[in-house]
């Protein structure tokens, strides 16, 4: 395993986390519809269970996605979270509040009542996909930050990265393409969570409406999503000079990097012909209700293959448009080799991670939330 | 503290100290509970599975309901402290994170998700799975919360104790040479021990508080009895093991970190045949004149009992806080201690080299010989070990605030001391003596449940206190490790955290008295 081979593989593994935590996701999205598909308290109660039993993982996810870039690639964790303070402060403070919120709802003596932990979990799941997907187009559009290592010597003004204006992230909400695919994510992740819903609670009056704000949400997903595409893919890109290290704008390079690496084109087209059947098929046919794994794996093929495309083939994945030199690429803000190799090791644990969270998702959803279940008391 | 809370300034670092602080100690009020019970619980589901009586499947549900109520705000508060290394401190990030992140993404890979999955088949899997897969999946919750508890303290024994790596002026960071030195560091295994079994102490305080509570109240009597025997005996384990692992992390401090022993003595002038300090007085609200002043008056102590802890020997020596700034002492690993001055001076030049190297391997640079960057480089190892000193520009810098580490050591041991003898005494009295009619004893167990979190965190602070000014020990100051942000951003989410966190801390307690005093049947 050379230096180079690793620092490519940390960046699939890093952006396989940030796939599975886009599906992942589908939780926000039906929080962000709760009042929406279920007309009822016990319509509500089945979704706020439904999700309940599900969003331990997404926050898992985020946060090991959170380690994983942390331990492979520490610029980045020091340059982006330090200095886009704002746009990560108020992600965290959304999951903040979701995280309790399951728990606290139906709870006596909860204080706020359960409207607020309610209301909460619509904020988490308007504001975590939308300002994630804000976030992660940044690696496309470049964000405002100088990175200068030499600082380190000067100790008046040690710190190596810092942000080159005073809105410490929330200029990436002025950018309109940041917007669209945050948008995009927003819209996606309650398609996500519409699948999920359908299949995992047993309710007809909940799939009926399912079905109908699948359409809903289908539609300016696709729109914004096939618009922030084709727009990365024709506009200039950050390249890299493999031996020189330096940066430099090259027309059109997510789409050359899409012809060089002909796998990740595949994944891109397979993932998004997966998401189209996975919502056709629910749409169309009225006993289909296993929409959620055809759109999932659709949705982690998707996102891998664009956050690749954003790293691989000599790609600036975190590029800065104040000061071109100080974009991140997987080689200027990788560990060391001994760390990569180290954790590659560790890495070799997540298919047997994988595999007993597949065994007890198995056995936990083997039948569906329903009314029945309502009147037991292993409930949120 | 009066003096502390008027030299906060309005600088970044003070208030990211402030934060860091704040989410670590919600943190801390949460997670104890959460180690504790998952053992209490998982041994009463394991009495259900044994015997299969409706009356242990109940007291099982009934402390895995009160676990669950808090280890969501476990999981909240946790989130906001992994984050926060790279917002607030992201020098410390660059500097470290070759080193720092690795035990961070094994917590989330390895403990995380086995936490995650496993917690909601034991809330939710009573009716889903089998009775054995049940009971495999509490222990499994159980053993994600302590692996996870091991990763962090890894991570932290680190900052404690820097080992198992070496600086690399080309990258301007440090870099792992040895993951094993760096995960089984002794540090961290001390501390581990330590702070887990801690963790324990609050669980099997919590359990016997509450089932005195309903013995109080003359209700659940059984659940309360059978609750108040295994909290009893799993407490008095734990306060065993946290003596002794306690003394085991003092021993590592006295070696690694000499000035927070210092500091936790409010030792001035150190010597042989030191007496480890009962009480004395010391005044909570300011810093004592440590370089003017004798030692604290009215000091009660046990004759040559700090030597004996620090160096296994009851005539060794042990630094003052003078003797570290003046040096010229034998240290432990039998080199000559520099003196403060020194060390500044060694750490200035190993910034400088580091300037000079930095300069010299420049690409515009061509007119530099090979001979002379290897002056420079050898130059700048033999002085890295002082590198954080660099930045350090008098001796007040490097001491930490003496009071609050005095007081909070004594807390903490204290209150360690009077947990050995609460349930020794409560163990006797529930196996020997009827204890339904015993108040006194119901109302020292309401008692001893807040001092149990105050034992608790005065741990961490003496940890952390005791640490100023560094983030990683005599290698990067919390003013060089910090994020360049401004003072007003940091203040705002501080402020926002407090009123979060406050108001989820009430609601919480309102839960969890409202379902203690329902009972297991609600």
């Amino acid at each position: 395993m050379t230096y180079i081979f690793l620092q490519h593989y940390w960046w699939f593994i890093v952006s396989l986390l940030g796939a599975l935590l886009v599906f992942l996701m589908f939780v926000q999205g039906a929080n962000s519809l709760l009042f929406s598909l279920g007309a009822t308290e016990e319509e509500r109660r089945m979704i706020v269970n439904s999700t309940g039993r599900k969003w331990e993982l997404t926050f898992t996810t985020l946060v090991t996605f959170g380690g994983a870039f942390f331990a492979s690639f520490p610029l980045f964790y020091s340059t982006s979270f330090g200095g886009a303070y704002w746009l990560w402060m108020i992600i965290l403070f959304s999951f903040v509040l979701q995280a309790v919120s399951y728990e606290f709802q139906n709870k006596h003596g909860n204080i706020l009542g359960t409207s607020a932990y309610r209301w909460f979990l619509i904020i988490n799941g308007i504001a975590g996909p939308f300002l994630l997907g804000c976030a992660v187009a940044t690696f496309f559009n470049g964000s405002n930050f100088v990175v200068s290592k030499m600082n380190l010597t000067d100790g008046m003004q040690p710190v190596i990265s810092s942000w080159a204006n005073a809105s410490h992230g929330l200029d990436a909400l002025l950018d309109p393409w940041n917007l669209v695919l945050g948008l995009a994510v927003f819209f996606l992740a309650r398609v996500l969570g519409i699948l999920y819903v359908m299949n995992n609670v047993n309710d007809e009056n909940i799939r009926c409406r399912g079905s109908v704000r699948l359409i809903g949400c289908t539609v300016p997903f696709l729109l914004l999503f096939v618009a922030f595409l084709v727009r990365t893919l024709l506009k200039d890109g950050y390249a890299v000079n493999a031996s020189t290290g330096e940066v430099y704008m090259q027309p059109m390079k997510y789409l050359a990097n899409l012809a060089d690496m002909w796998y990740v084109a595949a994944m891109l087209v397979a993932g998004v012909v997966m998401v189209l059947y996975a919502i056709v098929r629910t749409v169309v046919s009225k006993t289909f209700v296993r929409g959620i794994w055809a759109g999932g794996a659709g949705t982690v093929l998707v996102v891998l293959s664009l956050l690749l495309c954003a790293g691989w083939n000599d790609t600036a994945y975190y590029p800065s448009n104040a000061d071109l030199q100080s974009s991140l690429t997987i080689a200027n803000s990788c560990s060391s080799e001994f760390t990569l190799r180290t954790m590659t090791y560790v890495s070799f644990l997540v298919p047997f991670v994988l595999a007993y969270i597949v065994v007890v998702w198995r056995k936990m959803d083997r039948k569906g939330i329903d009314r029945d279940e309502m009147k037991s008391d292993d409930l949120y | 503290m009066t003096d502390i809370l008027l030299n906060i300034d309005a600088s970044s670092v003070d208030w990211s100290r402030a934060q860091f602080a704040l989410t670590a100690i919600y943190h801390w009020l949460f997670v104890p509970l959460t180690l504790g019970l998952a053992v209490i619980m998982g041994i009463m589901e394991t009495c259900y599975y044994r015997t299969r009586k409706r009356f242990w499947k109940d007291t099982a549900r009934f402390w895995q309901k009160l676990f669950g109520i808090n280890f969501a705000m476990g999981v909240a508060t946790g989130i906001i402290l992994e984050f926060e290394f790279g917002t607030n401190w992201s020098n410390y990030s660059w500097f470290v994170g070759d080193i720092f992140g690795a035990p961070l993404a094994i917590e989330g890979i390895v403990a995380f998700f086995m936490e995650a999955t496993f917690v909601s088949v034991m809330f939710f899997g009573w009716r889903k799975v089998s009775p054995g897969f049940h009971l495999a999946s509490t222990w499994l919750t159980g053993l994600g919360a302590t692996i996870s508890a091991w990763w962090i303290l890894v991570a932290n024994a680190w900052m404690q104790y820097p080992v198992g790596c070496e600086f690399n002026p080309d990258t301007m960071r440090n870099e792992m040479l040895s993951f094993a030195d760096v995960a089984l560091s002794p540090f961290a295994i001390d501390k581990f021990c330590h702070t887990v079994t801690s963790a324990w102490i609050i669980g099997a305080v919590f359990t016997v508080a509450v089932g005195c509570y309903y013995l109080l109240k003359k209700r659940e009597e059984k659940l309360a009895v059978e609750s108040i025997k295994i909290g009893a005996a799993f407490g008095l384990f734990a306060s065993l093991l946290a003596a002794g692992t306690g003394d085991g992390s003092a021993y590592r401090v006295a070696s690694v970190q000499p000035m927070k022993l210092a500091a936790m003595e409010a030792l001035y002038n150190g010597g042989t045949d030191v007496g480890l300090t009962a009480v004395a007085w010391v005044n909570p609200f300011s810093q004592p004149d440590y370089s003017n002043e004798g030692e604290p008056p009215l000091r009660i102590g046990i004759p040559n009992g700090l030597s004996f802890l620090a160096t296994r020997d009851a005539h060794g020596y042990v630094p003052g806080i003078n003797d570290i700034i003046k040096g010229g002492y034998r240290k432990p690993d039998g080199t000559m201690a520099l003196s403060l001055d020194e060390k500044i001076s060694r750490g200035s030049r190993a910034v400088n080299d580091l300037a000079t190297y930095r300069s010299m391997k420049s690409r515009d640079r061509k007119d530099v010989s090979e001979d002379s960057v290897a002056v420079v480089l050898n130059r700048l190892k033999a002085n890295m070990p002082y590198f954080g000193y660099g930045y350090v520009s008098d001796a007040e810098q490097t001491v930490p605030y003496i009071p609050v580490c005095f007081w909070a050591f004594r807390a903490m041991v204290g209150l360690g001391v009077l947990f050995i003898l609460f349930f020794a005494v409560v163990l006797f009295m529930v196996y020997r003596k009827d204890i339904s009619n015993a108040k006194w004893l119901h109302v020292a167990a309401l008692v001893m449940l807040p001092l149990g979190y105050i034992a608790s965190e005065s741990g961490w602070i003496v940890a952390e206190f005791g640490r100023q000014p560094w983030t990683i020990q005599d290698m990067l100051p919390t003013w060089v490790a910090v994020s360049d942000i401004g003072s007003g951003s940091v203040m705002l989410t501080f402020f926002i955290f407090l009123v979060l966190f406050t108001m989820l801390l009430a609601a919480e307690i309102t839960i969890l008295c409202k379902a203690i005093k329902k009972g297991p049947k609600a």
